[in-house]
């Protein structure tokens, strides 16, 4: 049941970051590549249909991930509270700087909103890597000190936002450290190239042909930071083999991202527009996939040697709340398929300006 | 520590009463869309059509505030609340995620499509995206009040040796018998709420003697819904809430009322003030018996007073806990009365005859917004001492290690955000109100 409950989640947190990836992807292009109103309004079109239902995911997981795994659920949200609670602020920003810009017809009030929108994308991408950064990284679970816990719960831990140092190597890292930053400039990396596929799929123009060109520098800026988060995570951890060498089939997930890497580069020249978003998605899943297979069943690794690893089953809830769960789960998730098919058939092809929602 | 779970209540209690301004508004507005759309459909009349966008235009404010102040309210049950997360998620983990599954998808989906997709839709699927929004809201509404009653009055749970509570039965979680009066006591006052909002606005537009034909259609909605609501909060939803509160919390009904010492035929109080230091109400005028009666039909019933019960389960605000309940069955009352006087002005057609009846449904817009949130802290102070009533103390529930200077600084961080979203707010609706119905100004 673990198990199971354990996949819904990874499976609905993929999708939050595959859909609302391109949204926070068109933040970020607006911010730096949309010049003229022209070319911003095309943005906003690629994504307002559908943004708002792409941010349910996140929601959605949030509750998936109390009501399943509520130990963990207390743990990591009080542990990065001053991370979570800024990106709750972004997060405020981001919505309705989609939501208002529009709204009064006046440069003084559009452009601030604007602004907010494509800076809150850009740090919202950045931060939800640095957090995934510091998850594999692993915290000082129950925060041990002279090794003694400071809490009286296991879980506890409280992770400041950065050491002096800025090293993942320091006794207690921050949550901003060299590594986690890398982690999370490939996020935004990848999301940019993701974006810009999905405006690249669902607009024409101009603009289109602008973006296609700026996939070259991003994809080896991409490249690089992974290299050296790769580096950095082999570095900082003796790499847990365990599940590749038990399941051999595995090493799929890191090959698939690494082919769907490259496809990322060359859809470009393709005119097949949904060959470069497609790659870019097999790419999030695989690689998230990847990472996610070498902690398993370890979900937050603890760096101290006295409080064990939070796994998916020592925080997981009770087995007649899990059985009971999956039925209203999949009942639940039927429905969002047909809402979702349904959105996107009505807002099917390419969106032009009578779609806009201005 | 003490700092800390003052600042944790602080907090929540400070975000939570800044986005219940918006559902109140939109749950009950997303019905009354729902009905102009309908009479649309029925009848073919473009009035009806462009009051429903009017509204829209409002509700998609609001419902936009609605969603960003709301994110930080599932937050905070494991940034600031970890150790009562960890022991109640196998519990309220459901129902918080059913709301995640069952009604974000459902109102997240349709609502862009009834905002900007009626030429797309066509008039059936335009109204059923409308339809489909009114349901995800109120469903939304049902699940947290859901949540909120099993931590009212726990049912379907076992307590396993580490303290976690487990559930046991989904049903029961379910049938729970706070849940139902609670839920239609809840969205009764959010349509109080919608009507006083859409009353006032036709007041002001016939007070500026503007868009006439949509003044009188908002008024005579208004009056309609609000006659229907105002009364249903008092009965039967409020009454049945309060025998709830009666057999369960009997020590919070004494706190609530104001009543001290045992008594039978136990009087209503109208007015008076709790006098803690001397355990008594000073300047007092009340009804004799009428408390023993609402609550036990029997004008001689005993009721008991707070002297009967420890005071360590006492509501730990008391006076709070008095002022909230009764500024909200006052208001109730002065809003049945308005609603009445309304309706018999709207059938002698003298509304706009009688202008300071519409200058009062003008001024009363924030009341019923006042009148909701005093009810709600009525229900969460008269929770206190406790998280989970008489199971889970509120101190227990805290996370163990966000320091107070911590959550100091995210509580002002929320303060400052959310006052000048509020005035930012103030500007777009005022604008959409001025420019009026009619308007051709661009929808988003």
């Amino acid at each position: 049941m673990e198990l199971t409950w354990y996949i819904i989640l990874c499976f609905m947190l993929v999708m939050y970051i595959v859909l609302d990836g391109f949204d926070f992807g068109a933040g970020i292009i607006h911010l730096f590549f949309a010049k003229t109103e022209e070319e911003k309004k095309q943005v906003m079109r690629a994504i307002g249909p559908f943004w708002d239902g792409n941010e349910v995911w996140l929601i959605a997981a949030g509750g998936v991930l109390f009501a399943a795994f509520p130990t963990l659920y207390a743990s990591a949200f009080s542990g990065f509270y001053l991370p979570l609670i800024m990106i709750l602020w972004f997060f405020i920003f981001r919505a309705l700087g989609i939501e208002f810009t529009y709204l009064i017809n006046h440069e003084l009030w559009i452009k601030p909103w604007q602004k907010g929108f494509g800076i809150s994308s850009l740090l919202l991408s950045l931060f939800f890597g640095v957090a995934f950064g510091n998850i594999i990284r692993g915290v000082n679970l129950g925060g041990v000190e002279d090794g003694l816990t400071q809490f009286n719960n296991h879980y506890s831990f409280f992770t400041p936002l950065w050491d002096e140092s800025f090293s993942p190597f320091a006794e207690r890292p921050g949550v901003i450290d060299w590594f986690t930053i890398t982690i999370g400039l490939v996020a935004v990396l990848t999301l940019t190239i993701h974006g810009a596929y999905w405006i690249i799929l669902k607009t024409e123009g101009d603009f289109v042909e602008k973006l296609k060109s700026k996939i070259l520098p991003l994809w080896i800026v991409l490249v690089i930071c992974i290299t050296i988060s790769l580096i950095a995570f082999v570095a900082l951890k003796s790499f847990n083999h365990e599940i590749f060498s038990q399941h051999p089939s595995m090493y799929l997930l890191p090959f698939i991202a690494f082919l769907s890497l490259l496809g990322m580069l060359f859809a470009k020249n393709s005119n097949k527009t949904w060959l470069g978003f497609t790659s870019s998605t097999i790419f999030i899943i695989s690689g998230i996939g990847s990472a996610v297979a070498s902690l398993f069943p370890v979900i937050i690794p603890s760096t101290n040697s006295i409080v064990d690893h939070l796994t998916i089953y020592n925080t997981s809830a009770e087995t007649y709340g899990l059985e009971v769960g999956i039925i209203w789960w999949v009942i639940a998730f039927a429905l969002v398929l047909v809402y979702f098919i349904f959105v996107h058939t009505v807002y099917k092809g390419k969106l032009t300006e009578k779609h806009d929602h201005h | 520590m003490e700092d800390a779970l003052l600042y944790d209540r602080l907090q929540f209690a400070f975000t939570i009463t800044y986005h219940y301004l918006f559902p109140q508004l939109t749950m009950g507005l997303s019905l009354i869309i729902v009905i102009f759309k309908g009479l649309h459909l029925k009848t073919n009349k473009e009035l009806y059509n462009k009051a429903a966008k009017f509204w829209a235009k409002i509700f998609a404010v609001n419902f936009g505030m609605g969603v960003v102040t709301g994110i930080p309210m599932e937050f905070q049950f494991g940034t600031n609340w970890a150790q009562f997360s960890e022991l109640t998620g196998n519990i309220i983990g459901q129902t918080l995620a059913m709301e995640g599954m069952f009604s974000f998808f459902l109102e997240s989906s349709f609502l862009g499509l009834f905002l900007f997709g009626e030429k797309l839709l066509g008039k059936k699927l335009h109204f059923l995206a409308a339809f489909l929004v009114f349901l995800g809201s109120w469903a939304s509404g049902y699940l947290i009040i859901a949540t909120h009653s099993w931590m009212q009055n726990p049912v379907g749970y076992e307590i396993l040796a580490n303290g976690k509570f487990v559930l046991n039965n989904f049903t029961d979680l379910f049938g729970n018998p706070w849940l139902l009066p609670s839920f239609f006591h809840n969205q009764m006052a959010s349509l109080v709420t919608t009507s006083f909002v859409i009353g006032g606005t036709g007041a002001y537009y016939l007070l500026n003697h503007k868009h006439k034909e949509y003044a009188h259609l908002f008024l005579k909605t208004a009056i309609i819904t609000g006659l229907i609501s105002t009364l249903s909060v008092a009965f039967p939803t409020g009454d049945l809430l309060a025998k709830q509160v009666a057999t369960k919390q009997p020590v919070t009904l004494a706190a609530m009322e104001g009543l001290f010492e045992s008594e039978e035929g136990a009087p209503l109080v109208l007015i008076g003030q709790p006098n803690m230091n001397e355990k008594r109400l000073d300047n007092k005028i009340e009804v004799p018996k009428a408390l023993s009666f609402l609550t036990y039909q029997r004008w001689n019933a005993e009721i008991k007073g707070l002297n009967e019960f420890p005071e360590e389960i006492w509501p730990t605000n008391i006076p709070g806990l008095y002022y909230s309940y009764h500024i909200m069955v006052g208001l109730g009352t002065v809003f049945i009365g308005i609603m009445i006087l309304g309706i018999w002005f709207l059938w002698k057609k003298k509304l706009e005859k009688y202008r300071w009846f519409l200058w009062i449904l003008l001024f009363a817009i924030p009341f019923p917004y006042i009148a909701n949130t005093a009810g709600w802290y009525t229900s969460e102070l008269g929770r206190q001492p406790y998280l989970v009533y008489g199971l889970l103390k509120t101190v227990d529930g805290i996370s163990e290690s966000v320091s107070a200077g911590n959550t100091l600084f995210t509580l002002l961080g929320f303060i400052g955000l959310y006052l000048v979203l509020g005035f930012i707010m103030l500007i777009l609706v005022g604008k959409m109100v001025y420019n009026g119905p009619e308007s051709k100004l661009k929808t988003h």
